[in-house]
């Protein structure tokens, strides 16, 4: 097989991933040393798909051969995908050759799991060593790792990597049964927690001052959602659980996708787009701007609501709060305003110590009035409290019916 | 109305700037133009130029809106320095509303972007190898809207430090030779046209990570406006994934269903299945397990609801032939996710009071009355519970089990709750601590606080007295 098919193979492989982040990494970079590389600060976006997705790193498999049956999943071993293997040598070589021309930010490395956890794990572990130690390498790496893989290949892959990740995939043991039998959440999650000790314990030495700690800065994890019937209140309290349990920089929600090889056990659907949007706003609220789930979703309602923002949702539901004052109000109140995000208010916060705030201030900000002003009292404007009360609020913020096509 | 020349960027307009304010020059009464004119005021230099203090975040703004290619943003940073310094306005930079301010934050804001694209979207091509060293030479072309490629070129320095590359744009060069970094005039034309022979492999990548099902072109476009499309080697391959998504979704749906393949026989998959299946543990636990049984069955112990929002069951650690086993309360936040006991803040001052009472840790066996995390969310940390006496209680077989088979010396019970487990009554430690009576438990039972206890000590001298007893107390038990 040629490389290019290889090549092809493996990046298709490895497109449901939707994790591409660069950011976080330890600031490091080529001077003084004899390769390439440099991180530290965000993360650079070199292209982007037509899937509205940013390419930032190579990420590919390094095999999508696979023992595993996760019905979602293009590389499950009952679909007949053509199969591709790299060699290390061959990753290493295309991740340095992408790099020196500016293409990536670096590696993403994942691959099916062949024989066992840990004979995947070492051959993924071998391919950033190389680049680290005999190219050094110093471009961003992010390795998946295998729950089942042992303690010592995953703090290896660590110590490599500036980021490292183990997928949840599904939100609950039910659903992973029927769907990825190889599967289980308190694996994934006692691995998770073993990975974020190791964490903590390079954060304390490099905080106590220790400059050599060479180890991954964070974990993350991605979900798909709209596979299984889980609720946004089954993927929100598992978020919220791995943020508080074991610090995950990022959970990716990753829309279910089409893939070319359907399962019998999970037909093809449309990939429920919006509700992955949705889902990425409230697990920004959670984590910015001090929401609970529970005040996001509740039993009776464990869904998003697909037509308006989690947070405008959220103040429809609770008018009572409002209107709040722009000149007075607290930043935990500012902050569930609405159209306002974090910077803006603490720009406001910052201004209104010389100024009343008027509605052509928030202009300037690039504040959406038609969003605020409902919510808002400023120096020139008092909501129409008959507005705040009157279902009319509502159908104010839904989306444009579509106008019918003649014909 | 004076007409003065801002020439090249930051550091030719501060010269004349500091200048004009000297002379108190009020911004209306400037005209900020290249001028070419018959009078032309010379580059400014008979003048002394007197310094000015301005906040520092003046200077980092104006450092950036200069590079920007607006005509007018000389006479806006000149009004913005005007307001700050003689019209008493210092606070300016944080009133992000002013009009003045929000017309420079913008034009800073696309600066910084601009940067920001310029290191995403330049794409460097090889020329070619020093056949002797081994070096390799790069070029690349980039079209910006604005004069950032001197803000720009550190970045590919520090990235590319060991390859000698240059970057050709129109509105100025950058080269760097391992060395040094030196800047040229632009020039109006590409004159790396040939394609890079990595550029086809770019291409294959680029049109197998697309993922046709889930088009958003707009996000796309939004990200990776159209005008940097005709420099980049991928994105002639648009129009084309975009056109021929909607067919391949199609074929997708109209795909027979795969049926499930057996699984290979594969021992690895043969020992998942069984790590799967939840054993019951055996409550209470049997007495002729091992040590090592008895930890692997508590794995799945379910006598209390704790093991719901917990990790997993932290069991105790340490050589079977340990002469004293010490019991704290419960696992913490960072034992609950290590699956360790003592390895988080209280372990830690634990470590340092055992090494200070000559005892040593690896030879000891630790362990808690009660095996799981008990805890409740409090903003983003998960806040430490204390167990109750129902909770206590469902563990202490496995803790008395642990005894069982450790059968120590000397047992030191830390805090309440691993005195209320093994002596099976509520004892105040701090009214009985020391040596207690207790054969039936160990030939020299102790009973002392809880490092924790001291961690939350908020009078040092208190904490240090504290401390001191505390290793007085662990002392009795190596003599």
């Amino acid at each position: 097989m040629d490389h290019d098919t290889k090549l092809s193979i493996l990046a298709d492989a490895a497109k449901y991933d939707a994790s591409c982040a660069s950011s976080g990494a330890v600031r490091g970079n080529s001077l003084g040393g004899k390769g390439v590389g440099s991180t530290g600060g965000s993360g650079i976006c070199h292209s982007y798909a037509p899937d509205g997705r940013c390419i930032s790193l190579l990420k590919i498999l390094l095999t999508n051969v696979c023992i595993y049956d996760c019905h979602y999943c293009i590389n499950r071993r009952s679909s007949n995908v053509r199969r591709a293997a790299f060699t290390a040598e061959e990753v290493v070589k295309l991740t340095l050759d992408f790099y020196k021309r500016n293409y990536i930010e670096g590696l993403f490395l994942s691959s099916g799991i062949i024989r066992n956890a840990d004979y995947t794990m070492e051959l993924v572990i071998a391919v950033a060593r190389t680049l680290r130690e005999v190219h050094d390498f110093r471009g961003y790496i992010h390795l998946k790792t295998i729950p089942e893989a042992s303690p010592e290949l995953i703090e290896a892959a660590a110590r490599y990597a500036d980021r490292i990740s183990i997928n949840l995939e599904l939100p609950t043991q039910k659903s992973l049964d029927v769907l990825a039998p190889e599967k289980s959440i308190v694996r994934t999650k006692q691995a998770m927690g073993r990975i974020r000790h190791k964490l903590d314990e390079a954060g304390e030495r490099r905080r106590g001052g220790d400059k050599k700690v060479r180890h991954a800065t964070g974990q993350s994890t991605q979900v798909i959602v709209g596979a299984d019937t889980s609720t946004d209140a089954d993927f929100l309290a598992r978020s919220d659980e791995l943020y508080g349990a074991f610090k995950l920089r990022r959970v990716y929600y990753s829309a279910f996708s089409p893939i070319p090889e359907p399962s019998r056990i999970l037909p093809l659907k449309a990939p429920p787009l919006i509700r992955e949007h949705r889902l990425y706003q409230a697990d920004w609220l959670m984590r910015f701007y001090g929401f609970k789930t529970s005040e996001i979703l509740t039993p009776e309602t464990p869904n998003l609501d697909l037509q308006l923002d989690p947070k405008l949702a959220w103040a429809l539901r609770n008018r009572q709060d409002f209107p709040v004052d722009v000149q007075t109000a607290s930043r935990d109140v500012l902050l569930r305003v609405p159209g306002l995000g974090v910077r803006n208010v603490d720009r406001i916060i910052q201004i209104r110590r010389f100024t009343r705030i008027r509605l052509t201030d928030l202009v300037r900000l690039r504040v959406s009035l038609t969003k605020v002003q409902p919510f808002l009292m400023t120096a020139d404007h008092n909501p129409s409290a008959y507005l705040l009360d009157s279902d009319a609020l509502r159908a104010r913020f839904l989306p444009k019916p579509q106008q019918l096509e003649l014909f | 109305m004076r007409s003065v020349d801002p020439g090249e960027g930051f550091t030719s307009w501060r010269e004349i700037a500091r200048r004009m304010l000297g002379e108190g020059v009020p911004p209306q009464e400037i005209l900020w133009e290249a001028e070419r004119g018959l009078f032309a005021p010379s580059r400014v230099r008979e003048m002394p130029t007197m310094k000015l203090k301005v906040p520092a975040a003046f200077v980092e703004l104006a450092q950036s809106v200069t590079c920007h290619s607006e005509p007018s943003r000389w006479a806006l940073l000149y009004q913005i320095l005007w307001r700050i310094t003689r019209g008493g306005e210092r606070h300016l930079l944080t009133i992000a509303s002013d009009p003045d301010m929000a017309k420079a934050r913008m034009l800073e804001k696309n600066v910084r972007r601009e940067i920001h694209k310029m290191h995403a979207f330049v794409r460097f091509k090889l020329i070619d190898t020093n056949v002797e060293t081994g070096r390799e030479r790069y070029a690349a072309w980039f079209e910006p809207d604005h004069f950032i490629v001197e803000a720009g070129a550190p970045f590919f320095k520090k990235r590319f430090a060991n390859m000698d590359w240059s970057i050709f744009t129109p509105k100025g060069c950058v080269h760097w030779n391992g060395e040094l970094l030196t800047f040229t005039a632009g020039i109006p034309n590409n004159p790396v046209e040939n394609p890079d022979a990595l550029e086809a492999a770019w291409r294959t990548y680029y049109r197998s990570i697309f993922n046709p099902a889930r088009l958003k072109v707009k996000m796309m476009k939004q990200e990776m406006p159209k005008r940097y499309w005709k420099n980049l080697p991928e994105a002639d391959l648009i129009g084309e994934l975009i056109e021929t998504s909607r067919e391949r979704v199609k074929a997708m749906h109209e795909e027979t269903l795969r049926p499930e393949k057996p699984a290979p026989n594969n021992a690895y998959l043969g020992k998942l299945k069984e790590m799967s299946a939840v054993k019951p543990c055996g409550y209470p636990p049997d007495p002729a397990l091992s040590l090592a049984e008895l930890a692997a069955a508590s794995a799945t112990c379910r006598a209390c609801p704790l093991w719901e929002h917990a990790t997993g069951t932290v069991f105790g650690e340490g050589p079977r032939n340990a002469r004293i086993m010490i019991v704290g309360e419960q696992p913490g936040d960072r034992e609950d996710v290590a699956g360790k006991p003592f390895v988080g803040p209280a372990g830690k001052l634990l470590d340092a009071a055992l090494a200070e009472a000559g005892l040593d840790r690896t030879t000891l066996y630790l362990t808690n009355a009660v095996k799981h995390f008990k805890w409740i969310p409090k903003g983003k940390i998960r806040l430490h519970q204390k167990p109750d006496a129902g909770e206590i209680d469902a563990c202490r077989p496995w803790v008395l089990s642990e005894l069982k088979q450790i059968a120590p010396d000397v047992l030191i019970l830390l805090g309440a709750t691993a005195a209320r487990s093994l002596l099976g009554k509520p004892v105040q430690v701090t009214k009985n601590r020391g040596l207690m009576e207790s054969p039936e438990l160990a030939g020299r039972v102790i009973l002392t606080v809880h490092p924790s206890y001291l961690l939350r000590l908020p009078d040092p001298a208190m904490k240090a007295a504290e401390y001191s007893k505390f290793v007085a107390d662990l002392k009795l038990a190596g003599i």
